[in-house]
């Protein structure tokens, strides 16, 4: 096999944040722990730098590389580099966090990066072992980022139950994939799709294969009935991880599902295979999800039902089947995730040393500590509700729109009743913060960077809700491009 | 003139002002942030003064046409436009506007700024609500409201405010969820359009037909809100603050009306006929059993929330008698409430802020120590009770009258209410207002201030020439009604 220089081309990005990794693991050594700062300034830089390269490696077409293993397409593009944003930012959020917490050091960067180099390496997967590699990358560092508090019981209890549970789905996925390659005798994504399309595949082992693949699937969006994981997780992570989890992987997770449903097993004879499965798994999301998180007191908890049952429209709108649900699929995940980064952001900015802002009862009176930032949570807050006009109205209109083109007007209609429960929690912080005093009356400091990116986070749910058309725009053209 | 985005304007200015206001920050510049939301509120009502002028009453359309594309990826536009209903509701909503900036100028003492930004914000949403002509900018603008109103229920009210403010929330949203479906389900039927003068020349079965105006119905049945599906409102009007349930009263309450004259009667008009006599009979229980319901409430707030749903039966009841009187009375019956029932919340509102109770029974004797505070309510209360002169009798009445041409019955039953109406009106007053001094606190009352004078008498004016000289509003409404009367005889089976 013989490379050429075209086929690092499409690479490139994943080739500059793997160098840059090396080099901030071994400068971090000569580092003094007052001089920190530098690896937190590369760690932004090389994820800057990664963007400029992706969009100008950009050529607008599906490109194939590396023999088939890696695929560059729009919509690998413009989720890499919405995954560049939300892992920046949640850097910037956490900066002051992990400091107070001892966790402000080489690891922390390094893992994080890796995690990213993992989901970028996902996403531009055109090949299972790729899509895999991908896959574990990520969740080798995520593992490790829960665990990296090693002082702390629920840290590693989390870190144990993510990663058992992590390896299991893993296992399911790995199995699934063995099946396909059985009927199709490939792993290439666009060879799997053509041998199923010539009909000589055995369906009964492809369906076999696929209800494994769409176990491991759900594991990885965290849809019930394989949620078990997420709010332990993102109760027990450290907040800044936490953060990192419900939102950049949840872009990559989009593409995962992407590749392997819709590109190598989107042929009509298994599509409504899965979107059978997809259907129960959105609506026991959606249920349980809202339900479940009506009786938290602990805002992570609370957050982890929420992302549920968000991934539950996610897999409403991939269950379309059609070109439009998925760009609006990818609409609402990449809305979810930048709400979901303002959120966390909001905990993170309300705890300092030795306080986690981690229950309900935190965000009490908050409009009379600082009537800004109840306004910025307040607009998250909607957001995620989807009351307009905030961005999240327009996410749950464009699945609603997409599911209901693919004529599953009952689907639609559970969901838009589920999201009426789901509004009564978000309600509830929105009127802690507002109708009661507070109980804790600590002036909030936070850097400024963190601040005002903070703001503008919570300011972005409003204003492109005002005007969504350019991103409603940008997913649907990607999907078209890719697909 | 026509140059002018007025429109535009009439969304944006208050908004805008709203955000001012809130730029204010603290209570410490409390005295600032009046100041700018009165000006906000004048000059938002300003705005609205060239679309009464500019009005061309013999054309049925829709005028002051604004159109640009909003999200290209599925059709929706910001398009813009009034008709004479329209223009109605977008005058009575500018103008109270300045009557709660100024009602709540003394007696909001706490995070002030927030308070005057948050009826700002909603003066400009609801008059998108009305001008609106796509049906998800419509969507947009009246979910929206939902928010502010939430705030001004829970930061200001009562004492069981949060759970009214909850209930207000969960419960209108309940009904705008149904409605995105019919609004999506109609999407795709007309062919990727959300223009709603699209929707309306679209031909529906009867099966889909009702279905849509069922959505419709829960949407806007709870807006109205029409018997059984009004119990969030006087916990909402009880709990909150004087301006809210003023706006709440005023305008809120319209847009259910609205709602039905826009989508459900020209979208379903096979299914609104089918199932009128379903309508009538839920309005005429409210009517008549609300009214009953009045009659017995000791708490005053409560006495003029549950008198409001009575009279707002009226207005559905015109809406589905298909008649021109039903539906010029319904129109007209929609801004009457809007002053009257403004009025009325702010009689109680000025009692309230003197005595801190709301209670028939604290009361007793006011007359002696208030008396052009007992004018007032006099005359507010004559309007409530559909005293011909004033504007509460001629919507009432052209709905009694094109019942009557219906059925009989129908209009002795909506008649019952000029009984019950001033029964339980004037049984409050009497009450309230006349006999011995109830209590030493009655005695110490100070009758009203230069402000308090001012926003009553602006709607003293209001309510006498409507009920006066009502010839300009029927002129604004001829034109709409009849093409909507045309619209309605046509079937839309296909």
């Amino acid at each position: 096999m013989i490379l050429t220089a075209a086929d690092f081309v499409p690479v490139w990005p994943e080739i500059l944040l793997l160098v840059m990794v090396c080099v901030i693991l071994i400068a971090d050594l000569f580092l003094r722990d007052d001089q920190r700062a530098g690896t937190y300034l590369l760690s932004l830089l090389t994820l800057g730098a990664c963007a400029v390269v992706t969009v100008l490696t950009s050529t607008g077409d599906v490109t194939v590389a590396m023999h088939g293993m890696f695929v560059d397409d729009p919509m690998s593009d413009t989720l890499k580099v919405m995954v560049y944003i939300a892992v920046a930012t949640m850097l910037i959020y956490s900066r002051s966090y992990v400091t107070a917490r001892g966790m402000f050091r080489g690891e922390f960067f390094t893992l994080v990066l890796f995690a990213t180099l993992g989901m970028m390496v996902m996403i531009s997967a055109n090949h299972f072992l790729t899509l895999y590699l991908g896959l574990e990358l990520l969740s080798l560092s995520m593992y490790a980022l829960v665990a990296l508090q090693r002082d702390s019981n629920d840290a590693t209890e989390a870190a144990m139950k993510y990663f058992v549970l992590g390896a299991l789905a893993s296992g399911m996925l790995l199995y699934g994939m063995s099946m396909i390659y059985g009927a199709t005798g490939s792993l290439e994504i666009t060879r799997v799709a053509e041998r199923i399309a010539s009909g000589q595949a055995n369906l009964a082992i492809l369906v076999f294969g696929l209800v494994f693949v769409v176990s491991g699937l759900a594991f990885k969006f965290g849809a019930v009935p394989f949620h078990m994981w997420v709010p332990d997780v993102y109760q027990g992570a450290p907040t800044a991880v936490a953060l990192l989890i419900s939102t950049a992987p949840k872009l990559a997770a989009f593409a995962f599902a992407i590749r392997l449903l819709v590109e190598s097993l989107g042929h009509q004879s298994l599509l409504v295979e899965w979107q059978q499965m997809l259907a129960i798994l959105a609506v026991l999301s959606m249920a349980l999800g809202n339900i479940t998180a009506i009786a938290q007191t602990n805002i992570k908890r609370m957050l982890a039902y929420s992302t549920i049952s968000h991934m539950g429209f996610v897999l409403l709108g991939l269950l379309s089947g059609t070109i439009d649900g998925y760009g609006a699929a990818m609409f609402y995940v990449s809305v979810y995730a930048f709400v979901g980064l303002g959120t966390f952001g909001m905990i993170m900015l309300l705890s300092r040393e030795g306080f986690e802002a981690d229950r309900i009862e935190d965000f009490r009176g908050l409009n009379r500590r600082s009537p800004w930032y109840a306004f910025v949570m307040l607009l998250l807050m909607f957001s995620l509700a989807g009351v307009p006009p905030t961005v999240g109205f327009y996410a749950k209109l464009a699945v609603l729109q997409g599911a209901m083109d693919a004529g599953f007007l009952g689907l639609a209609i559970v969901a838009v009743l589920l999201s009426l429960i789901g509004a009564f929690y978000y309600l509830r912080i929105v009127r802690l913060m507002y109708f009661d005093e507070p109980v804790d009356g600590t002036p909030i400091v936070a850097p400024v960077g963190a601040r005002l990116l903070l703001s503008l986070n919570g300011l972005a749910a409003l204003v492109v809700g005002i005007v969504p058309g350019w991103l409603m725009t940008i997913c649907q053209q990607a999907m078209q491009a890719s697909l | 003139m026509s140059s002018m985005p007025l429109l535009t304007l009439a969304i944006w200015v208050p908004i805008l002002a709203g955000a001012l206001v809130l730029a204010t920050g603290s209570d410490r510049n409390a005295g600032l942030a009046r100041t700018i939301a009165l000006l906000g509120a004048i000059a938002g009502f300003v705005v609205t003064l060239p679309l009464a002028m500019h009005f061309d009453v013999a054309f049925a359309g829709m005028q002051f046409v604004e159109a640009s594309t909003w999200i290209p990826r599925y059709n929706v536009n910001y398009s813009l436009g009034i008709d004479g209903i329209s223009l109605l509701l977008i005058l009575l909503n500018s103008f109270t506007t300045i009557i709660v900036v100024l009602a709540g100028w003394r007696v909001i003492e706490k995070r002030v700024a927030q308070y005057m930004a948050a009826f700002l914000v909603m003066s400009g949403l609801m008059n998108g609500v009305f001008a609106a002509t796509d049906a998800l900018l419509f969507y947009v603008f009246f979910e929206a409201t939902l928010i502010p109103m939430f705030l001004v229920i829970g930061v200001w009210g009562g004492p069981n405010r949060v759970y009214a403010a909850v209930k207000f929330f969960l419960y209108t949203l309940l009904g705008s969820l149904l409605m995105l479906i019919a609004l999506l389900y109609l999407y795709r039927a007309s062919g990727g359009s959300f223009a709603i003068a699209d929707w309306q020349k679209l031909p529906i079965a009867m099966t889909a037909q009702v279905m849509v105006f069922l959505a419709f119905l829960v949407a806007f049945a709870v807006k109205v809100p029409m018997w059984p599906v009004h119990t969030w409102l006087p916990d909402a009007h009880v709990e909150a603050p004087t301006g809210g349930s003023v706006v709440l009263a005023a305008i809120a309450l319209k847009l259910g009306g609205y709602g039905f004259i826009r989508f459900a009667l020209p979208i379903a008009p096979d299914a609104s006929h089918a199932l009128s006599g379903f309508m009538i009979t839920l309005s005429l229980i409210a009517v008549v059993y609300i009214g009953l319901v009045a009659l017995v409430q000791t708490d005053m707030k409560k006495l003029i929330a549950y008198s409001s749903i009575s009279h707002m039966g009226f207005v559905t009841l015109g809406l589905f008698l298909f008649d021109r009187l039903g539906y010029e009375g319904a129109i007209l019956q929609m801004i009457s409430h809007g002053f009257i029932s403004g009025a009325m919340f702010l009689c109680v509102g000025v009692m309230y802020d003197r005595m801190h109770s709301r209670q028939i029974a604290d009361y007793g004797g006011v007359v002696n120590t208030m008396p052009i505070f007992a004018s007032f309510l006099m005359l507010f209360g004559m309007a409530n009770a559909g005293l011909p002169g004033t504007s509460g009798f001629v919507g009432e009445f052209m709905v009694i009258m094109g019942a009557s041409k219906v059925n009989f019955w129908f209009a002795f039953a909506a008649a019952s209410t000029l009984i019950f109406g001033a029964a339980y009106t004037l049984w409050m007053y009497k009450r309230v207002i006349f006999g011995a001094i109830g209590n030493p606190h009655v005695a110490e009352l100070k009758d009203l201030e230069p402000r308090e004078t001012l926003f009553l008498a602006l709607l003293a004016v209001a309510v006498l020439w409507m009920g006066i000289h009502p010839a300009p509003f029927n002129a604004v409404l001829e034109a709409p009604v009849t093409e909507l009367l045309q619209h309605l005889a046509r079937s839309k089976l296909p």
